[in-house]
């Protein structure tokens, strides 16, 4: 039975992976594109080293951004304000943890820690309406990214801006770069064979993966996640159980925005420019979290590999305007996987489920004194119970 | 017992054994996947009589009987209605061959009239004014005719249980129906309230109709009923004649094994108080408190039962003892320390249980594996912690533990719990609750939709815990259930308790009384402060802790 759902929830990705291609074909079928050529494409830059390491620099964040997601998701909490989270939280951490008074590899946490407090601060405050006022907290998200999109500007010509050096014109806006201490290790050297000029592996990935391993301990192997489970999956049960919602609503938002909070620092601690600046912070990772959390199925590898798939999609867009295709290709494959992955796993579980039912159905007809075979001692209806 | 006392004169033998059967059942099969809901039924209703069908839960009466009105389709097997061979592919079929259904849940528009709801779905195509004289009188006929007093310009709102049945027996009469089909009618009524239905049956009977009546009371059918059909695991396993067999030999038909016979009863209940609720109020919807001035006692070793229509302050009463309500005023005391303020899980920590109401939406994660399911309000404890983290090795050997000794049907501990029967699952809860040996259990309804051999294991479990000194408070809306296991009784009507009572000498009658407001030694209606005070008196409660004159045996 439990290698049965082993195969089981493998079927489900096979599936869809298929689903999506089969689908992906039809359109560009349709579209007059030629499915050989996009295909094709894919598959060479799968065998580029340049391409597969943007792909990893640019599933990190992606892959922290979909586990902020996920974390609500397993409590049945819908955090839409993860991009306002992490562009006020990424603004901060730039701004402040350049002045931050610590020394060395000590700044890096300290930028680190926060991003994660101003993630945790501004996704709380979502939680607390929730928890104690019982405002939807989609809606409060919505609105508190309306005012992180205001505030962060605010902030940083207000109180981050670098000084512009005597004598000179500079109207960029940025925050001062992060001292040499403040930034992660370069992992360059790890790459077998090298890499092409100008592209670095960002060592982003590794806060990445200590997330994801964070996110599974805590969600499928402590006392806190079970409780957090449960709420999910039936609020009334879970409160029936002893589990404070109220308390499990809160602590669920401040940790989406905590982990929220890191996704911007991918180009303020990982790569050049080492700091928080319009033009190199990317915007709309939140979002795309939101679909990188659906395609994962909220689980930890399903999600890196949603992340990577991503990614891989996203990079794939210069290629495709080189080879003189359009590059919205790629952005309409991202959106048939994600559809393929709810479709396939809908019917897998239906499948799942029938076989439950007849397996509990033949254990029962194992039995031919069907239902009696309790220890009883006590009396029929008939009389009274006693 | 009250239905008993009604039981009629020896009736007239059912006219017609010779005469052409009104329903006649041939082999039917229905499978669903998985499972094989009936297999080779065979039925066969004369006209003219009351046929009772009864089973466990699970037995394949319901699937039966929507195949008999349409709502499934047989996988074999032939339907005849007087004589005739017909396919029933819906409802409109069965009622075209004069077979309609009343559902255990009501199906009325609650802001429309009598009226207006019998003729719903079933409007003739006359001018409205012309059809509504019409029907009215056609519905004025039907109630003389049958004994089925309804006013058809009351808003069913304002109607009772008992006469709601009526509107919804009325509305399948007004379709034309001569066989009436009739799942578990008395589960929602009181005693009297049976009484009526079974005199309107009565009537129904006498002018020439057919009832088929489903319901798994063996008193009620044994008192009500011309034959009797038994089903178990989806087959009919014998059709008797009331007259020859006893609720007993029944009941051993249902399950398929002899019974074993009831225990004597011995009083286990200690001098520990381990549950005291003192002036407990809770607040209610409106500007009426759901719960006001409760004052309780349960020992160690006692059951104290909770007997009341259901939305009369029990569910209240089970959130204050569990934390889960907001107590305005009073005091709830564990041993002797006041947990007033205490969160559920704080109660449940220090050895607090609960089987909660509805074991689907409070007690279980249906999507959940067992092993999930069983650590759900224990989840901070071992077996089931380790530290701050889940011991799924520990949840599971427990979970095993609870399959095997509580006889919970599962492959395995890895399935998912929705996906167990509804007996399963409560089993899975009251072992759940009891392996933890907590020193106080809330247990609502713990035999509800469950069939008698899983039934009979709750009740054994139920007084086996209370002899190893567990302190019960049960909530039940099966009297038979609260009177058999209480050694204290009391009574719940509009958020008050208005009486405290000893199973032993307490009669369905008079507890049919509070419970619906009534004063049982005049009829009239109960003062309710006056009930309650003097209810309250045989508990005098200022200190929790000291024994009380409550000890009546």
């Amino acid at each position: 039975m439990r290698s049965d759902r082993v195969a089981l929830s493998l079927v489900a990705p096979a599936l869809a992976v298929a689903l999506a291609l089969a689908v992906s074909t039809l359109v560009l079928i349709v579209s007059g594109n030629s499915p050989e050529e996009v295909f094709g494409l894919l598959g060479e830059q799968l065998t580029r080293v340049g391409e597969l390491t943007k792909t990893v620099n640019r599933a990190g964040p992606y892959y922290i951004s979909a586990v902020a997601v996920a974390v609500g998701f397993k409590m049945n909490l819908f955090n839409i304000g993860v991009e306002g989270q992490y562009r006020l939280a990424g603004v901060v951490a730039a701004g402040a943890g350049v002045a931050l008074p610590l020394p060395g590899p000590l700044r890096l946490l300290g930028v680190i820690a926060l991003a994660v407090g101003v993630g945790a601060g501004w996704a709380g405050i979502a939680g607390a309406l929730r928890a104690y006022r019982g405002v939807s907290e989609v809606i409060s998200t919505i609105m508190l990214n309306a005012i992180a999109f205001g505030l962060t500007p605010f902030l940083l010509t207000r109180y981050f801006q670098e000084e512009a050096a005597s004598g000179t014109i500079d109207f960029a806006t940025r925050t001062a770069a992060l001292p040499g201490g403040g930034r992660l290790p370069s992992l360059d050297a790890l790459v077998p064979g090298g890499l092409p000029s100008g592209v670095h592996l960002n060592a982003f990935v590794i806060l990445a993966g200590l997330v994801g391993v964070g996110y599974w301990v805590l969600v499928w192997r402590s006392r806190f996640g079970f409780d957090l489970r449960a709420s999910g999956a039936n609020p009334h049960a879970a409160r029936t159980s002893g589990v404070d919602a109220k308390r499990m609503t809160v602590f669920a938002m401040l940790i989406s925005g905590g982990v929220a909070g890191l996704v911007g620092l991918s180009s303020i601690i990982g790569a050049a420019p080492y700091r928080y600046t319009d033009e190199s912070f990317l915007a709309g990772l939140g979002f795309t979290g939101i679909a990188i959390a659906l395609l994962g199925r909220n689980n930890p590898v399903g999600i890196a590999f949603g992340a990577l798939l991503w990614a891989f999609m996203d990079i794939a867009r210069t290629p495709m305007s080189r080879a003189d295709l359009p590059r919205e290709i790629t952005t309409i494959m991202q959106g048939i996987t994600v559809l393929s992955v709810v479709v396939a796993y809908q019917v897998v579980s239906r499948i799942a489920r029938r076989r439950d039912a007849a397996a509990i159905a033949r254990q029962v007809d194992d039995d031919p004194e069907g239902g009696t075979s309790e220890p009883s001692g006590g009396a029929a209806r008939v009389g009274s119970p006693a | 017992m009250a239905i008993s006392r009604c039981r009629p004169p020896p009736s007239p033998e059912p006219v017609a054994l010779a005469a052409t059967p009104a329903v006649e059942l041939r082999r039917i099969t229905k499978r669903f996947p998985g499972v094989v809901a009936n297999r080779e039924v065979e039925l066969t209703v004369a006209p003219g009589t009351i046929h009772a069908l009864v089973g466990e839960n699970g037995a394949g009466k319901s699937t039966l009987m929507k195949i008999l009105y349409g709502m499934q389709r047989p996988d074999e097997g032939t339907i005849a209605v007087n004589g005739n061979e017909v396919s029933l592919r819906r409802p409109t079929d069965s009622i075209g061959v004069g077979i309609g259904m009343v559902h255990q849940h009501f199906m009325l528009a609650d802001n429309l009239t009598v009226l207006e709801n019998i003729v719903l779905g079933a409007e003739p195509r006359f001018p409205v004014l012309l059809a509504r004289r019409r029907a009215r009188d056609h519905i004025v006929e039907l109630g003389r005719t049958y004994g089925l007093s309804v006013d058809p310009d009351a808003l069913v709102e304002e109607l009772g249980v008992g006469e709601r049945q009526r509107v919804e027996i009325l509305k399948v009469l007004y379709r034309g129906a001569r066989i009436i089909i009739l799942d578990e009618p008395t589960a929602v009524l009181v005693p009297r309230e049976v009484d009526d239905l079974f005199r309107n049956l009565r009537e129904l009977r006498r002018e020439g109709l057919t009832v088929v009546f489903i319901s798994h009371k063996l008193d009620e059918v044994l008192a009500v009923a011309d034959t009797i059909t038994v089903m178990r695991a989806g087959t009919t396993v014998a059709t008797v004649d009331p007259a020859q067999v006893t609720a007993r030999d029944l009941a051993n038909l249902m399950v398929g094994h002899e019974l074993p016979s009831p225990e004597t009863r011995t009083s286990t209940v200690t001098d520990t108080v381990e549950l005291s609720v003192r002036g407990v109020r809770v607040a209610g919807a409106g500007s009426r408190p759901a719960l006001d001035g409760i004052d309780l006692d349960v020992r160690r070793g006692e059951i104290v039962g909770v007997a009341g229509v259901e939305g009369n302050g029990q569910s209240e009463l089970i959130a204050a003892v569990m934390g889960l309500a907001d107590v305005i005023d009073g005091e709830v005391h564990l041993g002797d320390v006041d947990i007033t303020s205490w969160s559920t899980r704080h109660r449940r920590q220090e050895g607090m249980a609960c089987v909660p109401e509805d074991r689907q939406r409070d007690g279980l994660l249906l999507d959940a594996p067992l092993w999930e399911n069983a650590a759900l309000g224990q989840q901070t404890e071992a077996p089931f912690a380790n530290g701050l983290f889940f011991d799924r090795i520990g949840a599971r050997r427990r979970t095993d533990e609870i399959v095997e000794s509580f006889g919970v049907r599962t492959p395995n501990s890895d399935v998912r719990a929705g996906a167990l029967s509804g007996g399963n699952q409560q089993k899975l809860l009251m072992g759940r609750e009891l392996t933890a040996e907590p020193r106080m259990l809330v247990a609502a309804h713990p035999t509800r939709g469950v069939d008698v051999g899983a039934q009979a294991a709750i009740w054994d479990q139920l007084r086996q815990a209370r002899a190893d000194g567990l302190a019960v408070l049960l909530v039940s809306a099966d009297l038979d259930e609260l009177i058999g296991l209480s050694d204290t009784l009391v009574v719940l009507f509009g958020g008050r308790m208005v009486a405290r009572l000893d199973p032993a000498t307490t009669s369905l009658e008079d507890l049919g009384c509070y419970m619906t407001g009534t004063d049982p030694a005049g009829g009239g209606d109960l003062d309710v402060d006056a009930a309650s005070a003097a209810a309250a008196d045989v508990a005098p409660g200022a200190d929790p802790v000291a024994p009380t004159a409550a000890e009546r045996r």
